[in-house]
């Protein structure tokens, strides 16, 4: 909850800094509803981006939400007119807390999950306004506060070098996407370096599910 | 003009999102291909070191301050990670770390 305001305010502050207001804010944060991609969001919308990089983007960032969706199907099976707004609002953060089945009561499962999920949003939301407003209003300036973002992958990457035991695919991704930098430069790199991505560990498959196959 | 390039932009992210989210309620409900499972554990942990590279792809090495900012707020992040476990922790270090450096190297 602290989590998604603090980050919310980070992203209000970024698109600020922008060049997009508070109504870009509320409207990313309500529509998008995805703090990962709204923040490399910010740098697209700055970058002037294509829609195509933007749509193939948005599918590498978010493409773990296909499997959030996969665990849950059973357990959404029966959730009623709740069932559109849980499945659009299934975020890291809902998906971290929800995905265990722990509801304090039975009967009311259902309600309690579109609550949840319906009050991380209004945290999200409010933190994005919040950090928007802010950052038109902070008295010093907020140069430097884009490194938020930054920070905010080397976190994630640090947290889940720590947890896997295979390094592999955290390598692939970085050193693919350094050398297409080199390779591309700053404004045309993504694109090849998310194909490649793709390809290098579609052909690593054998490999890297080796020794595995029989914990699934 | 171009904020309906942004529009579109906002809207192309609202739309993809939606469909990961809604694709497997609507398709594979229980047959998760295999190829499609095994990409679900690998790509996420590329995806963060591509999105890493992604960050820093404007940096500056070659003239003053060289990145010694991002450099050194970087490792102030992995430490306060590794030490904490708690990523508003390293965030807001790392962030604060970077703010002050730019000021007194830049």
């Amino acid at each position: 909850m602290a989590g998604y305001v603090i980050l919310g305010i980070g992203f209000g502050i970024l698109l600020r800094n922008a060049g997009y207001g508070v109504g870009w804010a509320l409207a990313m944060s309500v529509l998008i509803y995805a703090g990962t991609l709204q923040y490399v969001g910010v740098s697209l919308l700055a970058g002037g981006a294509s829609v195509l990089t933007t749509i193939l983007t948005s599918v590498m960032v978010n493409a773990r939400h296909l499997f959030y969706g996969i665990s849950m199907v059973e357990r959404y099976k029966d959730a009623g007119k709740y069932k559109p707004y849980l499945i659009f609002a299934l975020t890291d953060e809902t998906y971290s807390v929800l995905c265990d089945g722990a509801v304090p009561d039975r009967e009311m499962a259902s309600e309690y999950r579109f609550f949840f999920s319906l009050f991380n949003q209004i945290y999200w939301v409010t933190g994005s306004v919040l950090g928007s407003v802010l950052g038109q209003v902070l008295p010093f300036s907020t140069r430097g506060v884009e490194f938020s973002m930054t920070a905010l992958f080397i976190a994630s990457f640090t947290e889940q070098w720590i947890t896997s035991k295979d390094h592999v695919p955290a390598l692939v991704g970085l050193i693919t996407t350094f050398l297409c930098l080199v390779l591309f430069g700053p404004d045309r790199f993504l694109i090849p370096a998310m194909l490649v991505i793709t390809l290098i560990l579609t052909l690593l498959r054998g490999r890297l599910t080796d020794g595995k196959e029989g914990s699934r | 003009m171009i904020h309906s390039h942004a529009a579109l932009l906002v809207g192309a992210m609202a739309l993809v999102t939606m469909i990961l989210r809604f694709l497997p309620f609507v398709a594979f409900r229980r047959e998760i291909p295999p190829y499609i499972s095994y990409l679900g554990e690998v790509l996420p942990p590329a995806i963060i070191g591509m999105l890493v590279v992604y960050c820093l792809k404007d940096v500056q090495i070659t003239s003053s301050p060289f990145g010694l900012p991002e450099l050194a707020s970087a490792f102030v992040v992995i430490l306060a990670q590794w030490k904490s476990r708690n990523s508003l922790v390293s965030i807001l270090s790392g962030t604060a770390a970077y703010m002050i450096l730019i000021r007194l190297l830049g």
